[in-house]
């Protein structure tokens, strides 16, 4: 497997008043592609910056992120977006669909700001929908949607572009248990069957337990990297 | 790329517009009456200024005026027109010799009472040529005109103007045979004159009765030097070679009066051109004052769409932090905002053409003043309403496009 991201010696740095605060401090470690990690930690302990960081969103204070052989901590705000938009999909915990908007027009939106031809945006849009499962409820609005269908719908407009990461922040966070195992179980499904590489930051233990890979923070800093055992889930899932 | 965006863009806006109808036409209202407001005022300033160049035209444009001039005698210096130095021989001297002049007519006026039964009326009464009514451009009612005939035998019949008809005859009575005195002298009445109009000063030309020149000279005016005329009407060839001919009949007369180089003419040479592009001239500025007040409803407009604009991005930050996720670059976010504005400013300019048209035709029909569509005026007011949108929104959408990613997502 090869190396899809490092990161080395990160740390961001916040200004509250006069003084600044480090969200995340020295934090150094290297994904291959294919692998499944969880990033968890209490609140305040710097995994959504973290997470900022990696997703291209933010730019570390000082430290180096590599992602695809890109030195991703110079470059301009312009590229940063275009990375986002081939590379990387996000899953957020609320789902942030549009309202009003039709859940294929939701898969499409990341399409938008792509060169791709109309027509073939449709078919990758149908493409994604269909991966989830939801091709049948392709020209329903997010209102006329369950909780585990909307964010069934957010991973379809993550997937749309074939990234080569997944970003998952509390994917599950709004949802009932037996939805959010379902979501977990896609998401598995996904990285077991196409290799996709994911990232989920999460302070719930049991979502951690979907992971091969477990990276913990705690005030901004790196506590236990460990590789895991390889896991199908909770007992609960077959 | 950059083509498709913003077409979808439109598209998406379009549909927005359409979904929200009662809160896009209360946005779009500063602008539907910006825009309806400046298309009425261009109608109505523009059929007001047509109206006027009409009145001016029925003057003739293409005539011109030569009166006696002031002369200097023994130092006091008379007015113009105050001295007869104009004389037939100078009128037959222009129609030989200037090129661009195609007729020239002359004539003497004073005032004299018409008695008709037991009606009377004091009147302009002119002794002219036959070829007046061709200078003038002045048709005949009803009867003919006095001919050469006439003119060589002093003849005393005479051709009535609109009003001094109505002062001696009752409606419907035919006054073509009939025998008037015009200051003693009995007179028959050969014609009659359609209705002219007033000048632009407001003097009645219709308050007028025509004689031949001679006839007036010897019978009715008693002018102390014969062969002396007050007035020459000139018509030239067109009104492009107005000053051209204006140049002509200043030479020749200045030959035939011998006035030299450094002496002043004792005539005048005056044209209605003048009033006329004056006029022209007045009513443009009147149309654009018409339409710059209008227009400061538009820019009212203009504020409006700003306004649901700056709280549109308040309340889309969460939209718009996850286009940016997803991969929006700041620009992208600046062009949508920037096409959503010039959609509702376009789609309000539109109503709004619409409406100002509508006004227009009420305006019309209901005071019944002349009023001119003009097309290019609501192209015009299109354009200014969506480059106001455009300029407007710019402020909001700039706003939008430098919101922190992060900031957005987060926000509720």
């Amino acid at each position: 497997m090869s190396e899809l991201l490092r990161v080395e010696r990160l740390t961001r740095l916040y200004r509250v008043g006069e003084i600044g605060v480090a969200a995340v401090s020295d934090v150094s470690f290297a994904l291959e592609r294919g692998e499944f990690v969880a990033i968890t930690g209490p609140s305040g302990s710097g995994k959504s910056t973290l997470m900022h960081i990696l997703g291209c969103l933010d730019r570390p204070t000082s430290g180096e992120y590599w992602f695809k052989g890109e030195k991703v901590s110079e470059l301009s705000p312009t590229r940063l977006a275009q990375i986002r938009n081939r590379s990387i999909g996000f899953v957020f915990q609320s789902f942030s669909l549009l309202p009003r908007t039709s859940a294929l027009e939701n898969v499409e939106l990341p399409l938008y700001y792509s060169p791709l031809p109309l027509a073939e945006q449709r078919r990758a849009a149908k493409r994604a929908l269909a991966q989830v499962g939801l091709s049948d409820r392709a020209s329903h609005s997010p209102s006329q949607l369950s909780g585990g269908q909307q964010q069934r719908v957010a991973i379809a407009r993550a997937l749309v572009n074939e990234p080569d990461l997944l970003l998952a922040d509390e994917p599950t966070g709004n949802l009932d248990s037996q939805s959010g195992a379902e979501i977990l179980s896609l998401v598995a499904s996904l990285n077991r069957e196409r290799g996709l590489t994911v990232v989920v930051v999460t302070h719930d233990p049991t979502v951690a337990a979907w992971a091969r890979r477990r990276i913990s923070l705690r005030d901004g800093r790196v506590t236990e990297d460990s590789a895991l055992a390889f896991s199908d889930g909770p007992s609960l899932s077959p | 790329m950059r083509a498709k965006f913003i077409v979808m863009t439109a598209t998406l806006a379009a549909t927005a517009v359409w979904r929200n109808r009662l809160r896009s036409v209360l946005t779009m209202l500063g602008v539907i009456f910006g825009v309806a407001a400046v298309i009425a005022m261009v109608s109505v300033g523009e059929g007001a200024n047509r109206f006027v160049q009409a009145q001016i035209a029925s003057l003739g444009t293409n005539i011109l005026f030569v009166i006696p001039g002031a002369i200097t005698s023994g130092g006091a210096r008379s007015g113009w027109g105050m001295r007869s130095t104009l004389t037939v021989a100078d009128a037959q001297a222009i129609q030989r010799e200037a090129p661009s002049v195609l007729a020239v007519s002359y004539a003497n006026r004073g005032v004299a009472q018409v008695v008709f039964g037991r009606k009377n009326w004091r009147t302009a009464v002119q002794g002219t040529t036959p070829g007046y009514l061709g200078v003038r451009d002045w048709p005949l009612a009803s009867g003919r005109f006095f001919n050469e005939h006439d003119e060589k035998g002093a003849a005393r019949v005479c051709v009535l103007g609109k009003t001094v008809l109505e002062e001696l005859f009752f409606p419907g009575q035919d006054p073509v045979g009939a025998t008037i005195r015009i200051g003693n002298v009995p007179f028959r009445v050969i014609g009659t004159l359609a209705a002219k109009g007033q000048t632009s000063w407001g003097q009645d030309q219709d308050d007028v009765v025509l004689m031949p020149f001679s006839t007036a000279e010897r019978k009715v005016l008693g002018r102390e030097i014969l062969g002396t005329v007050q007035f020459i009407y000139v018509k030239a060839r067109s009104s492009q070679v107005l000053d051209r001919a204006q140049a002509e009949i200043e030479r020749i007369l200045r030959r035939t009066h011998n006035i030299g180089d450094r002496e002043e003419d004792d005539f005048a040479v005056r044209g209605l051109g003048e009033i006329a592009s004056a006029s022209q001239a007045a009513g443009k500025v009147m149309t654009r004052l018409l339409a710059a007040i209008a227009s400061i409803s538009l820019l009212v407009g203009g504020i409006g769409i700003m306004n649901i604009l700056l709280v549109s991005v308040t309340e889309r930050t969460r939209e718009i932090g996850l286009r940016m996720a997803v991969g929006a670059k700041s620009r992208d976010i600046l062009t949508q905002f920037l096409v959503e504005a010039a959609v509702i400013s376009g789609s309000g300019g539109l109503i709004g053409v619409i409406l100002g048209f509508a006004v227009t035709r009420v305006v019309e029909t209901v005071t019944e003043w002349p009023v001119v569509f003009v097309p290019a005026s609501a192209a015009a007011a299109l354009v200014f309403a969506a480059a106001v949108g455009i300029f407007f929104g710019y402020y909001p959408a700039h706003r939008a496009s430098r919101l922190d990613p992060i900031e957005a997502l987060r926000f509720e």
